[in-house]
C-alpha cells in the first residue's frame, strides 16, 4: 500500500542568517540579497518581555518562524495543533548542563533544567499564544523536519484541521558541540491544512513515501545549498526553495532512518 | 469534543521498573504492595534521596552488533524488549506486515544523556569528550528510537517524542493516527528514561525532590522520588486480535500556564480526559480505574485530586503508582498504561503506596489498599513540563461500554 497525502500550505516562516522572513528568503530566490546585520537570536515578538529575556535562544529561534507562519496563514494560533521538531533542542543548554553537573551539581539552574527539556519550544508557544490544542516535540537525527513533516501531516489528515509545524535546530557550544550537526541557527514553519478548494493557500503539497535509497534533494541556491549541509534539519531548504519558486517541483527527504518522502508541490 | 475512534488492539505489552523485569514481577509487587524504591546510590555525588532503580544494568552489555548503542538508556530498552516475548511479537508483526509497515515510536525525557554527563566528567587534555563518548547518534535523544529501530529491525516511521513527562503516552495518540491515514498497520510503542544527573540534581533545583520515599496524594507529601523504567506495546486494527485489550482513546492537550507547574484549575489536564472519553465514547462513570499522574508535588496533587473528583463519580477507583516505582518521567506514560492494562487484565487496582492520609478532595476515590476487582475500562494520566498533558483510554476485549 502506498500512502499520500494532500495538503495546503497556509502559511511559512524561516529564519537564517541574512534571510529573517519568508519574504526575504523569495527575494534572495530572484535577486541574490542577503541582508546585512540581522542578529541572532531573533525577536520572536510573540513572546512578551518576560518571557523573551527567560527563553533560551532556540525558543526565540523557533517561535519567530512559527509566528510568522501563523500570521501569513490568518489562522487563530490558539486554535493550531503543533508539532515542533528538532534534532537536538537546544544543545547550548545542554552544554551548560552537563558542565555544571560535571563541577558542581547542587548549583544547576532550575531556569535552565526546565528550559533544557526539548519541549521547550512547544510549551514557551503554547504560554505566548494560550493555546491549549495538543502540541509534540519529536526528533529523528537529520531525519527530524521529514519526521515532523510527517506527523503534522498525518494530523491534519487525520483531524480534517490545520495544524503547524516547526523545524529548528542550532549550533552548540563546548565538547558536545563536535556531536551535533547543525553549525548554522535555522528554523521553519508550515501551517499545513486540508485541501480546501475555496481557501487561499500559498501552494498544495502531495506527500507519499520513497524508495528508503532515493537521495535526498538539494536546494539549487547557493546559500541554501550551504545551509542545507549545515543543519539538522537543512532537508527542509529544499522543499522550500520549491514552493519559494511557486512552479510544480518535487523534493526528496528522509523522514526516519530508513523513510524516504517525496513531495511534490505547486502554487496555489 | 473528538468523535468516537476505532479502538486498537494492544496484541503485546511488558513492563521494567524497580518492580522487576516484566508484567508478572509488576503484578506480584503490586498486589503485594511491595514497593521499589531504594536510597539513592546512583548520582554521581551524593543527593539524599530515594530513586526506582533497575538492578544490574551496570553488567549487562548491549550485544556487540548493537554495541555503537551502548548507554544506561539503551541497556534498559534492550533488558525491557526482552521481557514477557515483545521481541517475538514484533518479528510476527514483522513478518505478518512486512518491516516497513510497523512504525517505531518512543518516548523520553532524556535519551542517553547520562553518557553525555559521563563524558563531560571525563574530558580529555584538550577539551574533548573521551573517544568511547564521540558518538554524535548518543547525543541526540533520537539515541532511544535508534536504537529500538535497529534492534528490531523494522523500516517504517520511525521517531521519537519527548515531550517531558508525558512522552510515552503521546506515542499511542501517534500510533493511532498512523495506522487510521495508512501510513501503518502496526506501531510498537514505548518508552525508556534513566537515572541521571540531569533529573536528580534537575528536579533537586527545583526543589521538587523528596529526601524520603515519595507519598502520592498524602496530605504531608513533600516531592517526588525519580525512577527509571522502560514499556513497550504492540499495537494493531482490533479485528487482528480479538481477545487483546484495547486503546480505545486519547486525549492531548497543553496548559498554556508555565513551564513546571500546573494549571491551578488542571484546564489543560481536563481538556486531555475529556477528549480521551469523548475519543473512546465512554462516560466517566463507565470507567473502573484510573492510574494518576500522581507525582507527591504540593502542587500536581492538589490540582489532579480536585480534578478528579469534579469529573468521576466517587465509585471510581484512582491511585498513583509512583510510590512503587517512582516517577520514571518519559517513561512514565507507558509503564503507567502497562500497569492500567494489568488492572483490565488481572482486576489489579493497586493501592496508593505511600499514602496513609489522603488528600481529602479524592479520599473517596482513592485506593489506599491494593484490592482484586472486575474492570472493564482503565485511564491512565500523564503531564508534563511546558504544561504538557496527555491521557490514554483502555478497555478489555469483549466489555460492554
Amino acid at each position: 500500500m502506498n500512502t499520500s497525502i494532500a495538503l495546503q500550505v497556509l502559511g511559512i516562516g524561516t529564519w537564517a542568517p541574512g534571510l529573517p522572513d519568508w519574504p526575504a528568503l523569495c527575494s534572495y530566490l530572484q535577486d541574490g540579497t542577503v541582508l546585512d546585520n540581522v542578529a541572532y537570536p531573533p525577536d520572536a515578538r510573540v513572546l512578551s518581555p518576560a518571557e523573551r529575556r527567560r527563553a533560551p535562544h532556540t525558543v526565540r529561534l523557533a517561535l519567530e518562524a512559527a509566528a510568522q507562519a501563523v500570521a501569513m496563514s490568518s489562522c487563530d494560533a490558539d486554535a493550531l495543533s503543533s508539532v515542533f521538531a528538532s534534532a537536538h533542542g537546544d544543545a547550548v543548554i545542554m552544554d551548560a548542563m552537563c558542565t555544571t553537573l560535571a563541577q558542581a551539581p547542587d548549583q544547576l539552574s532550575p531556569t535552565q533544567f526546565h528550559n533544557s527539556v526539548h519541549n521547550a519550544a512547544a510549551g514557551y508557544w503554547s504560554m505566548a499564544t494560550g493555546c491549549r490544542r495538543a502540541t509534540s516535540a519529536v526528533c529523528a537525527g537529520n531525519a527530524s523536519f521529514g519526521a515532523g513533516l510527517l506527523e503534522a501531516a498525518v494530523q491534519v489528515v487525520h483531524a480534517s484541521e490545520p495544524v503547524l509545524l516547526v523545524a529548528f535546530d542550532a549550533p552548540g557550544r563546548g565538547p558536545l558541540d563536535a556531536m551535533v550537526t547543525t553549525r548554522t541557527p535555522f528554523a521553519c514553519a508550515l501551517v499545513l491544512a486540508p485541501v480546501a478548494g475555496s481557501r487561499q493557500a500559498a501552494a498544495t503539497l502531495h506527500l507519499q513515501a520513497a524508495p528508503p535509497d532515493d537521495p535526498p534533494s538539494l536546494p539549487q541556491a547557493g546559500h541554501l545549498r550551504q545551509l542545507a549541509h549545515e543543519h539538522a534539519c537543512g532537508h527542509a531548504l529544499a522543499l522550500l526553495e520549491n514552493l519559494a519558486r511557486g512552479g510544480p517541483a518535487t523534493a526528496c527527504l528522509p523522514a526516519g532512518d530508513t523513510l524516504m518522502l517525496r513531495i511534490a508541490s505547486e502554487a496555489g | 469534543m473528538p468523535e468516537i475512534m476505532p479502538a486498537l488492539a494492544i496484541s503485546a505489552f511488558t513492563a521494567t521498573s524497580a518492580l522487576g523485569r516484566g508484567l508478572a514481577a509488576h503484578a506480584d509487587a503490586l498486589i503485594a504492595m511491595r514497593g521499589g524504591l531504594e536510597p539513592n546510590r546512583i548520582s554521581s555525588r551524593p543527593l539524599d534521596c530515594w530513586v526506582g532503580r533497575v538492578d544490574a544494568l551496570e553488567s549487562e552489555p548491549l550485544p556487540e552488533p548493537l554495541a555503537g548503542w551502548e548507554s544506561r538508556n539503551n541497556r534498559l530498552a534492550w533488558t525491557g524488549l526482552n521481557q514477557d516475548g515483545f521481541v517475538a511479537a514484533a518479528n510476527a508483526a514483522s513478518t505478518r506486515y512486512g518491516a516497513r509497515r510497523i512504525a517505531v515510536l518512543m518516548g523520553t525525557s532524556t535519551g542517553s544523556i547520562a553518557t553525555t554527563e559521563a563524558g563531560y566528567r571525563d574530558l580529555d587534555d584538550d577539551g574533548r569528550l573521551p573517544p568511547q563518548a564521540r558518538r554524535p547518534a548518543i547525543h541526540c535523544l533520537h539515541s532511544l528510537g535508534g536504537f529500538v529501530r535497529e534492534a528490531l529491525d523494522l523500516h517504517g516511521p520511525c521517531m521519537t517524542v519527548s515531550t517531558a513527562c508525558s512522552s510515552s503516552a503521546k506515542v499511542f495518540a501517534m500510533a493511532s493516527r498512523l495506522i487510521a491515514t495508512g501510513w501503518a498497520d502496526a506501531a510498537v510503542v514505548g518508552g525508556v528514561d534513566t537515572l541521571c544527573d540531569s533529573v536528580l540534581f534537575g528536579f533537586n533545583a527545583l526543589e521538587l525532590v523528596s529526601a524520603a520515599p515519595c507519598r502520592p496524594f498524602d496530605v504531608a507529601r513533600d516531592g517526588i522520588s525519580i525512577g527509571e523504567a522502560a514499556g513497550f506495546a504492540l499495537l494493531e486494527r482490533a479485528e487482528q486480535a480479538p481477545d487483546a485489550p484495547r486503546l480505545a482513546g486519547y486525549g492531548e492537550s497543553s496548559d498554556a500556564y508555565h513551564m513546571s507547574t500546573p494549571h491551578p484549575q488542571g484546564a489543560g489536564a481536563e481538556l486531555a480526559m475529556r477528549e480521551a472519553l469523548a475519543r473512546a465514547g465512554i462516560t466517566a462513570g463507565q470507567v473502573g480505574y484510573i492510574n494518576l499522574h500522581g507525582t507527591a508535588t504540593r502542587k500536581n496533587d492538589e490540582v489532579e485530586a480536585a480534578l478528579v473528583a469534579r469529573l468521576f463519580p466517587a465509585h471510581v477507583r484512582v491511585s498513583s503508582t509512583k510510590g512503587y516505582t517512582g516517577h520514571t518521567l518519559g517513561a512514565a506514560g507507558v509503564l503507567e498504561a502497562a500497569i492500567a492494562l494489568l488492572a483490565l487484565d488481572h482486576g489489579i487496582v493497586p493501592g496508593t503506596l505511600g499514602c496513609s492520609r489522603p488528600e481529602p478532595a479524592c479520599a473517596q476515590q482513592l485506593a489506599l489498599q491494593s484490592s482484586r476487582a472486575g474492570i472493564d475500562v482503565a485511564l491512565s494520566n500523564s503531564f508534563g513540563f511546558g504544561g504538557n498533558n496527555a491521557c490514554l483510554a483502555f478497555v478489555r476485549a469483549g466489555a460492554c461500554t
